[in-house]
């Protein structure tokens, strides 16, 4: 159905003569909310997860980035409405707020306690697309807490649409998505049907600073909650984690005055070179 | 045990980090199936039979599967997927893209970069840019799981192995996805994640012309390029140059950092190097705390006269 739109120009039968919506995708960003880019995390004396109390949090960059180009996408005409979802405690109205500010329409919290793991958060935001009926589902190619990046792909299996990964380019054509995909060896472009699921990659774009007017604009934008507990659907987390750990720690090295003295520490002392 | 790896190729080749994903599986399982699904990969199957501790090859030859997409692929992986305690594939771009949706598939959660393996249901996995370790133990009935690889080494090829080679069934074409074009980078250098010696420039660079310096420095070390983020985005060097966190985890025997500040998420992907260099004009400069060996100065003096010296 959403091909036949496309195709016509997204001029449909209306009930009310005179309407014609001329754009008519809707875009779906899931976002996270974690641990600013910019903290050293520390891990618990108890070893039972990382230090959490008084940290700075924030809109995970990738998540940042698919915000971004849904609005990019509505500016061009290509979208018609952008809806933010989050799933998390209470607290992570922040990043919808911030998400709205920066031009998102609407914002659903899906409110829970639990620590909720990828497959778990693909369920229920395949739940949130069954009811949203979008055309295009952006989200982070992986948040920068767990880095699983894992969601979006466990999302698009689940709904059975194609997934365009690590996204550095993003064109409709023809009625499909064309993904430029940022691959080990240089960079893929794909063509998939609507709709379709797509992970951001750095490179797609460089989102834009939330304008003081914007955040009060985004104060009376719509923020509906919904409880994961009501939605009859599984959650229980099937990785459990034992303990973290920091990681061996390097011993230090030493300053060396000059090229001659560091090629002599290569050849003799760390013997790693000719 | 029983357990599956998803093998990666071109057609043509297995990718260098197939080898250290058999490493990890000898440590899971006795019985290894290795799918090679692809087109006209003929040469691919005949390559993985010969890996040391590979008891089959499964090669499902199909036009669908030329591009390997995960679309087709993992529809694929369910049908086979009955009786597997373990699938596998490598932390690549391939494996992170693919892997999650045969788990899903499956109904079963998964774990992401495996960097060691306690039991069969217990591993090892960094988390925030590898400042942390987690050890995490799967209830799911299947463990799905990307390998990664500089935490394992690499198989021997042609270790005399004679698996068998069977041929499976292909399923009909998905049609979601379609391949359209690639450019692929053209390097005479080793490639990135299995070389021996890096050089990777930075910001520091300043434009693209000056990473002539790195190359130069690289090639009389016979080293491969990386770059990061900052680097990249400014345009100096392409994207899969990238070394971090959300970039190439590399574990060189010599890592060679020059205009680099070491932003955490650049550590995430070059600290496990054997030994570190760096060369910075900040003595301030973050990197310092991971370099074995660090040299203050300004790296359009200091990396000419390095090439020079060596
Ligand atoms: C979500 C996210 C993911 C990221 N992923 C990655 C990743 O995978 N990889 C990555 O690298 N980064 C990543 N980053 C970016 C990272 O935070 C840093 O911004 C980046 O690594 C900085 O690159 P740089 O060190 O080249 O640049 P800068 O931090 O600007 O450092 C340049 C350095 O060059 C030195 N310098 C300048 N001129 C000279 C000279 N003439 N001689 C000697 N030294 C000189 C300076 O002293 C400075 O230390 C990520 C960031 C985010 C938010
Ligand atoms: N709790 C969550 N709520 C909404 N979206 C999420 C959540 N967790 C992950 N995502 C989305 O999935 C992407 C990848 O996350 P991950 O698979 O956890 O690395 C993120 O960038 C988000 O777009």
């Amino acid at each position: 159905m959403f091909l036949s739109r496309l195709r016509a120009g997204g001029c449909e039968a209306s009930n009310q003569p005179g309407e014609c919506k001329k754009k008519m995708m809707k875009i779906l960003v899931p976002i996270k909310r974690v641990i600013d880019y910019n903290v050293r995390v520390r891990v618990k004396s108890d070893r039972s997860g990382v230090e959490r109390a008084n940290v700075k949090m924030s809109m995970n960059p990738f998540c940042e980035i698919a915000v971004e180009e849904a609005i990019r996408m509505q500016e061009a005409g290509q979208a018609e409405e952008i809806i933010v979802v989050t799933i998390g405690g209470p607290k992570c109205q922040d990043i919808l707020r911030t998400a709205l500010a920066m031009g998102a329409d609407r914002a659903i919290l899906v409110e829970t306690d639990v620590a909720v793991q990828p497959l778990a958060i693909a369920k229920l935001l395949k739940a949130v697309a069954m009811q949203e009926a979008p055309e295009i589902i952006l989200l982070g190619k992986q948040a920068i807490d767990d880095d699983n990046n894992q969601t979006g792909q466990m999302l698009a299996a689940l709904l059975g649409w194609p997934q365009g990964t690590f996204a550095s380019r993003v064109e409709f054509a023809d009625g499909k998505v064309h993904v430029m995909r940022e691959i080990d060896g240089g960079l893929q472009t794909l063509a998939l049907q609507l709709p379709a699921v797509i992970t951001t990659d750095l490179r797609l774009n460089e989102p834009r600073y939330v304008k003081l007017p914007n955040i009060m604009k985004a104060k009376k934008k719509p923020l509906d909650t919904l409880r994961a507990a009501e939605m009859d659907i599984d959650i229980t987390p099937t990785i459990e984690m034992l303990e973290v750990n920091e990681p061996a720690a390097r011993s230090a090295g030493v300053k060396v005055a000059d090229v001659s003295e560091l090629v002599d520490k290569l050849r003799n002392e760390a013997r790693v070179i000719a | 045990m029983s357990l599956l790896i998803i093998a990666e190729h071109d057609n043509s080749r297995l990718k260098p980090a197939f080898l250290n994903t058999i490493t990890a599986a000898r440590q899971l399982a006795d019985e290894i199936t290795v799918l090679v699904a692809g087109h006209r990969a003929d040469s691919v199957a005949e390559a993985a039979a010969r890996i040391n501790g590979v008891s089959r090859i499964l090669l499902v030859d199909a036009v669908q599967y030329e591009h390997q997409l995960a679309e087709d692929i993992a529809p694929l992986v369910l049908t086979l997927a009955s009786g597997m305690t373990h699938i596998l594939s490598s932390a690549s771009t391939f494996g992170k893209n693919l892997m999650p949706r045969i788990a899903a598939l499956l109904d079963v959660g998964m774990l992401s970069d495996v960097a060691e393996i306690k039991t069969s249901d217990t591993f090892i996995r960094p988390i925030y840019a590898g400042n942390v370790m987690a050890t995490v133990k799967s209830h799911d009935a299947v463990k799905v799981m990307t390998i990664r690889s500089t935490a394992f080494d690499a198989a021997t090829e042609g270790g005399g192995g004679k698996a068998a080679i069977e041929q499976g069934k292909a399923i009909a074409g998905s049609g979601l996805s379609a391949f359209l074009s690639e450019e692929l980078t053209v390097s005479e250098r080793p490639e990135l994640t299995t070389a021996d010696i890096i050089v990777s420039g930075g910001r520091g660079l300043g434009s693209n012309e000056s990473f002539a310096l790195i190359e130069a420095l690289a090639d009389k070390l016979q080293a491969a390029v990386g770059a990061s983020r900052a680097a990249v985005d400014a345009g100096y060097m392409p994207n899969d140059y990238q070394v971090g966190q959300t970039g190439k985890i590399v574990a060189p025997q010599l890592y060679i950092a020059v205009g680099i500040s070491g932003a955490i998420q650049h550590l995430a992907g070059m600290k496990d190097s054997k030994v570190i260099v760096a060369i910075n004009k900040d003595p301030e400069a973050p990197i310092f705390e991971v370099a074995d060996y660090g040299l203050v100065a300004d790296l359009f003096k200091a990396v000419p006269e390095l090439t020079e010296a060596l």
